[in-house]
């Protein structure tokens, strides 16, 4: 199931990473990019890996990594039920 | 009231994606295996030390031949315990508060143990039917509801982890929404509900882990009668 770093195809040519694009330029960086959905697969893993790489496969991690993605899926899952949740917002009685 | 009571169970959509099936993964990429290299670290050593505990308690009631069941009654347990803890975090989802989720679990798995005990040795697998001893006159009564209490087996096994999940969270709800509104009455009270709910949380999650290890050995033992 785990996938080494070499066995992730990277970019063609090295581009500007995210953090340095314009906003303006943004459309083109994303144009430029590979939008297949082998690309976006590919584009997720290589995050993976650098997360996994950085926070887990360490000698001495911590709790640091499953901190991070349960804090990062509590979110998720505010926006995805916002909308159930907003009719019990700011009310006296439910 | 009763409608926004029980709204917290269903199932989240987005744009006609369901999203259970994301909240389902959610132990796949919790559970990180290991990386590319020669060195353990400390994840994956914990990680396998957890799963070597789990696994040992899971295999107890087997012997030799019920071992090549190891991966998959291991795997369903972590996959529990871990929806079901990661379910009391705040806004999320838990699946196995859904009776379909946990029927297709239990099911199946109830009825590949009894299928299992029939191909491989049908004459013991009908003699289970009368438990020894039995008075003969009473042998017609028992096989009948020895036969029933098979057929209850996986009904039993979905609706108590269903059960104790949903009347869980829903008690926390209640009891959260006791001690907002008591804050406006009385303080104390608001603050001893309070107190109660933090115990009833630490309670969740130790049934949480219970659930998930009952329903793992319950299948276990199902299998042992059949091997």
């Amino acid at each position: 199931m785990g996938l080494s770093a070499s066995q992730i195809p990277e970019p063609p040519k090295k581009d500007l990473p995210l953090w340095d694009v314009k906003l303006g330029e943004l459309p083109k960086w994303v144009g430029r990019r590979d939008i297949s959905p082998t690309g976006v697969y590919f584009a997720f893993k290589r995050a993976e890996l650098k997360f996994h790489n950085k926070y887990v496969h360490v000698r001495r991690g911590g709790i640091a990594p499953y901190a991070m993605m349960l804090t990062g899926y509590c979110i998720l899952s505010y926006i995805w039920s916002y909308d159930h949740l907003k009719h019990d917002m700011m009310r006296k009685h439910h | 009231m009763v409608g926004s009571l029980f709204s917290q169970f269903d199932s989240p959509w987005l744009f006609n994606i369901p999203l259970v099936i994301l909240a389902m993964l959610i132990p796949w990429k919790l559970f990180i295996t290991s990386g590319s290299g020669w060195v353990g670290t400390r994840s994956e050593m914990l990680m396998s030390q957890l799963t070597n505990t789990l696994m040992g308690q899971v295999m107890q009631p087997l012997n030799k031949k019920g071992f090549s069941w190891a991966v998959l009654f291991s795997s369903l347990m972590l996959m529990l315990m871990t929806l079901n803890v990661i379910g009391l975090f705040p806004y999320t989802f838990t699946p196995t508060t859904q009776l379909s989720m946990n029927l297709g679990l239990a099911v199946p798995l109830w009825l590949g143990t009894v299928i299992y005990g029939f191909r491989n040795h049908p004459t013991i697998a009908l003699a289970h039917l009368c438990p020894e001893g039995a008075p003969n006159l009473l042998i017609p009564v028992l096989v009948v509801v020895e036969t029933l209490s098979i057929f209850m087996r996986p009904l039993a096994l979905g609706l108590r982890l269903t059960a104790n999940l949903t009347a869980g969270h829903l008690l926390m709800h209640l009891i959260s929404s006791a001690v907002l509104g008591l804050m406006e009455l009385s303080g104390v009270l608001s603050v001893i509900t309070l107190v109660l709910l933090v115990f009833l949380t630490m309670l969740e999650i130790a049934v949480a882990l219970i659930q998930g290890y009952v329903f793992a050995i319950l299948v276990t033992l199902y299998l042992d009668e059949n091997l």
